[in-house]
């Protein structure tokens, strides 16, 4: 046995596929839809972007590609990384395999605020900062009453928070539900309630890059202490982890990147808690090597999803019955065969 | 090196116990025995900083335990806790390498140094076969013998181990208590709660007993745990004696027709 081997090492190579592997699909998706483009003028059209020149292709290519597909591509990568990142934060961090994104209710937040912005009839980026906001505040609600709780195991306290928060901002989705205008609005936040890229641009996906950056970086800092963390509160401390803190960092960096995500594409469910049990059955449960793996299987596998959205059938399906139609099966799938990354 | 002095602990403003006064020395063990309830997983809590004292103090060498922050805690005092089901497939290495989280800075993972480290306490307690192999599918004595790996990987003085022969099988229990005895042999102090007086006899130096949450006795087994402490303690007739070839005395209960 090769004891002093360090497992960073091997963590190359698994990046380097996967970002291979996440490039293909990323050519494909831009290649692939009712308008088709052959790579090679994806690529004229690529690197004319990045230089700033002017590509020899047909002006429609360049469109289709530069404005349309291009920032779709992105932001499915960055939503489908983001989404089960934060799912695999969040089952490290709840000690719980049935964990996804939203156990703290971000993603009910943010759904209250994106529906009353529809209902109030605001303009898009009004929309998206409402729902960023919503998806924010109410886990901060969750982790106010958790740290405000002492004396009870804080994990189970912010679960049980996150129920009863999420609970009151559902009442709250409803009731605008009700009195939303049934021909017009009630679509409009149906069709959010389901998650869609059709509609994001190049401005949409800078809006959100800052805090896929921030969110990011405390998953990543704290990648190796994350594995701890999974131990339960005082286990971690007695091996001389700030839990609170650690815990604190955690929740803040998957909120932040889960709200980003919910503001521009609406509830996708299923990426965050499916794609972590696939990343972990394949590269075991070290975070050091979750982190990546579940980054880039979300990434590739939003693409993927994306890319049937809007080419199955002449009208675009809503990603979120996409994922669930995929999602749950595998998921069953994967409860059944034993092959489970938990016990 | 581990000094309880005037000791009251308890949850929140509900005191479980109080009075507790003893030191731990080097190379000792000294086991904490007493009936469910009567306050030895608190008492274990105070000790390890997760609980505040209620009153009285905690001194780890010379420092109030609350003038030192958790890195240092960490280093200086490990805890055991009983074997347990974990929810990931960590490997063996990886759980005892969590052992080093209070020498890893913040942000990174551990290096070398510290790899070394958690192979040498899986070796030294002969686990190093079992080092790749996942922690949830190992048994549960070879789960408690990670755990002991993962407190030593700590590099501490003090060893804190919540009920070790507990949910074990037979021999297993036996290869603990052995291992305890070992480590106890080298240097380090163990503190350990059961609720056999036969383990007592067999691992420890001294014992404390606690009842409803107060010190009912403390000093060398042969002297202070006696058929009647045990009576006290547990509510039950028991005979005590070496048997013919045994080296240690055991304890046997005598239960009477009404039991």
């Amino acid at each position: 046995m090769n004891s002093a081997q360090d497992p960073d090492r091997g963590n190359r190579k698994l990046v380097v596929f996967g970002i291979l592997g996440v490039t293909v699909l990323a050519m494909a998706s831009m290649a692939i839809g009712k308008y088709s483009v052959p790579p090679s003028a994806i690529l004229r059209v690529l690197f004319a972007g990045l230089t700033g020149g002017q590509p020899d292709v047909d002006p429609i290519q360049q469109t289709v590609i530069w404005n349309v597909r291009l920032p779709r591509v992105i932001a499915g990568l960055l939503i489908g990384a983001a989404l089960a990142a934060a799912g695999a934060t969040y089952q490290g961090l709840f000690r719980n395999p049935l964990v996804s994104p939203d156990i703290l209710g971000v993603s009910a937040g943010a759904s209250l605020g994106a529906v009353l912005a529809i209902f109030l009839k605001m303009p898009v980026p009004v929309i998206q900062l409402m729902s960023f906001f919503g998806g924010l505040l109410a886990v901060a609600a969750v982790y106010g009453v958790g740290a405000a709780v002492r004396g009870r195991d804080p994990v189970l306290t912010l679960v049980l928070a996150g129920v009863a928060i999420g609970a009151i901002v559902g009442a709250g989705i409803s009731l605008v539900k009700i009195l939303a205008d049934p021909y017009d609005q009630l679509p409009a936040i149906t069709y959010w309630l389901l998650g869609s890229l059709t509609a994001v641009t190049r401005a949409d996906v800078g809006s959100i890059l800052p805090a896929m950056v921030i969110g990011l970086l405390p998953l990543v800092a704290l990648r190796w202490r994350m594995n701890v963390m999974t131990l339960g509160d005082e286990e971690a401390q007695t091996l001389g982890v700030d839990t609170r803190l650690m815990r604190l960092a955690l929740i803040f960096g998957a909120t932040l990147i889960t709200a980003a995500s919910v503001s521009i594409a609406g509830i996708v469910g299923w990426v965050g808690l499916v794609i972590p049990h696939v990343a972990r059955l394949l590269v075991g449960p070290d975070f050091r090597r979750l982190l990546p793996a579940a980054l880039l299987l979300g990434g590739g596998y939003m693409l993927v999803v994306d890319t049937l959205a809007r080419s199955v059938a002449l009208a675009e399906i809503p990603l979120g019955i996409l994922t669930a139609v995929v999602g749950a099966p595998f998921f069953l799938w994967l409860l059944a065969s034993g092959k489970r990354g938990w016990s | 090196m581990l000094e309880l002095r005037d000791l009251a602990f308890g949850y929140g403003t509900r005191q479980v116990g109080g009075g507790v006064s003893l030191i731990l020395r080097p190379g000792e063990v000294l086991a904490l025995l007493g009936p469910n309830g009567a306050g030895k997983t608190t008492l274990f809590k105070t000790m390890l900083g997760l609980l505040a004292p209620l009153g009285g103090e905690v001194f780890l060498d010379t420092a109030p335990l609350e003038t030192l922050d958790r890195k240092e805690r960490a280093r200086c005092i490990a805890y055991v806790p009983q074997a347990h089901a974990a929810l990931f497939p960590f490997t063996v290495r990886d759980v005892v390498l969590m052992g080093r989280a209070a020498q890893v800075a913040p942000f990174s993972a551990p290096g070398r140094t510290d790899r070394e480290v958690a192979s040498a306490a899986l070796e030294r307690l002969g686990m190093a076969h079992l080092s790749d192999r996942p922690y949830t599918e190992i048994s549960g004595g070879e789960r408690q013998m990670t755990l002991i790996a993962r407190a030593l990987a700590q590099q501490p003085k003090v060893l804190v181990m919540d009920e070790p022969a507990a949910s074990l099988d037979y021999g297993n229990q036996m290869r603990v208590l052995g291992h305890v005895r070992r480590l106890a042999s080298e240097g380090m102090a163990v503190v350990l709660s059961t609720h056999n007086p036969d383990h007592v006899f067999m691992v420890a130096d001294r014992v404390a007993m606690l009842h409803e949450g107060r010190l009912a006795g403390l000093g060398a087994p042969a002297d202070v745990l006696t058929v009647e402490r045990v009576k006290q303690l547990y509510n039950i007739e028991v005979v005590m004696g070496v048997l013919p070839g045994g080296s240690s005395k055991v304890c046997s209960p005598r239960l009477g027709p009404g039991d």
